[in-house]
């Protein structure tokens, strides 16, 4: 035990001593839960549009004020002609160019149909869908009011509730995802950096020619980790809690509980990974490469599983970010309990135990 | 037995470290394997500090197997590498007390043992290991070695890289811990340290040449060496070359080592014949034979 004692002081000998690595572990998560909560959104805001009015009357303006008015859209021109709008395409200047034709007032108060025509700038298909929608949503609303007098005869009125995030904020979405990913890279890659440091710098061999068994150095490794990925996690919460207004429905404990148990099995893959590289940079390009682009692609962090070809949500399967990400949405958002979360939990408790096992498995007891 | 070696040959891919090496070592005997770079004395090393299976062959190492009973001998060897390998963040203080404490004892236990070495260090520890001087860092890294009290201990190259003043003190060092009875097996590259050891194997291309003390190994070489001198050195040697009594010739410092193939080697006839040879300022003088002679004719 003294031994153990022992071993783990000199980590964190190392690491208070690498101050770069230091500011690196703590800054990071600072600012990545910055830089997503308040940078990358998938809302729209302001988006610079064009109208081009053929009509110029009544209805058309209306139409155009209410838009303005709207806090999605500002309008940037008003065009002249239809060739004026491949033009304002190309200087990336608006996101979509709003064409009213002809006789819009009259034919809509003759014909009692009138045509908008939304054209979109589709080089970001995310954006030009949402534009297209909101602009649709407002004619739609214009529309009802112009018919308020009118009996429709019957009409189908959808009432949405957006459930868990009414407001639809995306920082809801990326707090769960940053955590996830700077607790893997955190755990993952500093451990396999500092195992393979000791292969690096020769001082491996002095440790296997002493009686510290492989557990005693694996566990000694993983422990200052453990230490800090807690903190960090901590950070990350309280971040978002007091900066981004973003609830914690279920408990905390258990919140907890889990994120020790996701770093664990993120230091296991670390470990795992410096029995199988032999220097620093290996075991870093590894962690980046090898982790994080499935932790950010496949984890449904971003892009949503169900929507991925089949074989792609197989493989999803067997990253632990993926299940990780259900467990603090669910206990975030949704309020909800261990009863609704032990299957994701059973799955995550299964790869932390297969990774620890079989790194101590592959650690090496000799040098080759 | 300290260290007995039998029968052991090791091959990396396509190259052989080792081939079909043998000796023992008696208990407080200092030992040493002399060789150039890349001899196979650090695999050897490694297989005796159970780093590395050999291919073929037993070892044993204080009556353990290095195989099967490879952490008994973690547990009382001691091993410096050929690289310094300590922790360049830590301070000496840090590290000493770092591998005392992994191998379940403190500094204050063995202090007797290390006392002579570290206080010539002890005014730095505090400084980081990676800011001390080559002597120092070796100095630092056999206090490590020792703290715990090894009955042997393992010296790879330890004055590879050390000035000649701090080499001379590292095996002044030796000599004391070896008369506390810690038997030292320790290899180096520099044939003049052989003298100070008690017995030697000379080593190269993975195999044993001789293993005796050092004098013997001297004697046995019974040709007579000459050290000669001349004007122009390249010329010299070129000269000697095409003698027709010639044995040996070696560059030896500002010297070419010379052994002739007869007994009664006459040096005026070389002189004369060097003369021809338009060389001036010529010496021929008898001198002592040196370890690396001896391994110069072993290795021919």
């Amino acid at each position: 035990m003294k031994r153990f004692v022992g071993f783990i002081k000199k980590e964190f000998y190392h690491i208070f001593r690498d101050k770069r690595s230091l500011f690196i572990l703590f800054g990071m998560p600072i600012a990545q839960i910055l830089l997503f909560g308040f940078a990358i959104t998938n809302e729209i805001n302001n988006v610079d549009i064009a109208i081009l009015d053929h009509s110029k009357n009544v209805n058309s303006t209306e139409v155009i004020n209410k838009i303005s008015s709207s806090k999605y859209f500002s309008i940037n021109k008003f065009l002249e002609m239809e060739s004026e709008i491949e033009s304002i395409f190309k200087k990336g200047k608006v996101k979509a160019v709003l064409i009213f034709e002809q006789n819009f007032g009259s034919n809509l108060i003759k014909e009692k149909k009138a045509t908008v025509q939304v054209v979109t700038d589709a080089t970001d298909p995310n954006t030009a869908n949402t534009v297209s929608n909101y602009v649709n949503g407002i004619l739609q609303q214009y529309q009802k009011q112009q018919n308020k007098s009118i009996d429709p005869g019957f009409q189908v009125l959808p009432e949405t509730k957006m459930m868990y995030n009414s407001e639809l904020k995306s920082v809801y979405m990326f707090v769960p995802g940053v955590m996830t990913i700077i607790l893997m890279l955190v755990s993952a890659m500093m451990t396999s950096i500092s195992i393979t440091r000791e292969k690096e710098q020769g001082t491996m061999e002095i440790l296997l020619v002493s009686p510290l068994k492989p557990v005693q150095v694996i566990l000694g490794k993983v422990f200052p980790y453990i230490f800090l990925s807690i903190i960090n996690a901590l950070i990350i919460i309280v971040l978002s809690i007091f900066i981004f207004k973003m609830p914690v429905q279920g408990s905390l404990l258990l919140l907890g509980l889990e994120s020790i148990l996701f770093i664990v099995s993120a230091l296991g893959l670390g470990i795992l990974i410096s029995t199988i590289s032999e220097t620093q940079q290996t075991a870093m390009m590894i962690s980046l490469m090898g982790l994080m682009l499935p932790v950010i692609l496949l984890s449904g962090f971003i892009f949503p599983i169900a929507s991925m070809p089949y074989p792609l949500q197989m493989i999803s399967n067997i990253i632990p970010a993926k299940w990780f990400i259900i467990i603090v949405k669910g206990i975030m958002l949704k309020g909800v309990g261990i009863q609704f979360l032990w299957k994701e939990s059973l799955i995550l408790l299964f790869m932390t135990v297969f990774f620890i096992v079989v790194s101590i498995k592959k650690y090496k007891i000799r040098l080759e | 037995m300290s260290i007995s070696v039998s029968h052991i040959s090791k091959s990396y891919k396509k190259v052989k470290a080792l081939e079909n090496i043998s000796f023992d070592v008696k208990p407080g005997e200092l030992f040493g394997l002399i060789g150039p770079d890349g001899a196979g004395k650090t695999t050897l090393f490694r297989i005796l500090t159970t780093l590395m299976l050999a291919d073929d062959g037993i070892a044993k190492v204080d009556n353990f197997d290095v195989i099967t009973d490879y952490k008994n001998i973690r547990n009382c060897v001691g091993y410096m590498p050929g690289k310094f390998s300590l922790y360049q963040d830590l301070t000496v203080e840090e590290n000493l007390n770092f591998f005392a404490t992994i191998f379940g004892t403190t500094i204050e236990e063995n202090y007797d043992l290390i006392k002579e070495i570290y206080i010539q260090i002890e005014p730095f520890k505090t400084r980081r290991a990676g800011n001390l001087s080559g002597g120092m860092k070796q100095k630092l890294a056999l206090c490590c070695a020792l703290i715990h009290k090894p009955t042997v201990l393992f010296l790879d190259e330890p004055t590879t890289g050390v000035d000649p003043v701090s080499r001379k003190e590292f095996w002044e060092m030796l000599k004391r811990l070896q008369h506390k009875g810690i038997t030292i097996l320790v290899s180096t590259p520099y044939m003049d340290e052989a003298s100070m050891c008690d017995r030697i194997a000379l080593i190269q291309e993975g195999k044993i040449l001789e293993i005796d003390k050092p004098e013997l190994i001297v004697k046995k070489h019974l040709k007579d060496i000459y050290n000669i001198r001349a004007n122009d050195m390249f010329l010299l040697i070129q000269s000697l070359k095409s003698y027709k009594n010639h044995y040996s010739i070696y560059p030896f410092g500002e010297f070419v080592h010379y052994t002739d193939k007869n007994k009664d080697f006459n040096s005026t006839e070389l002189k004369k014949y060097l003369e021809t040879k338009k060389l001036t300022n010529i010496i021929i003088e008898k001198t002592t034979v040196t370890i690396e002679d001896a391994f110069m004719e072993l290795a021919k």
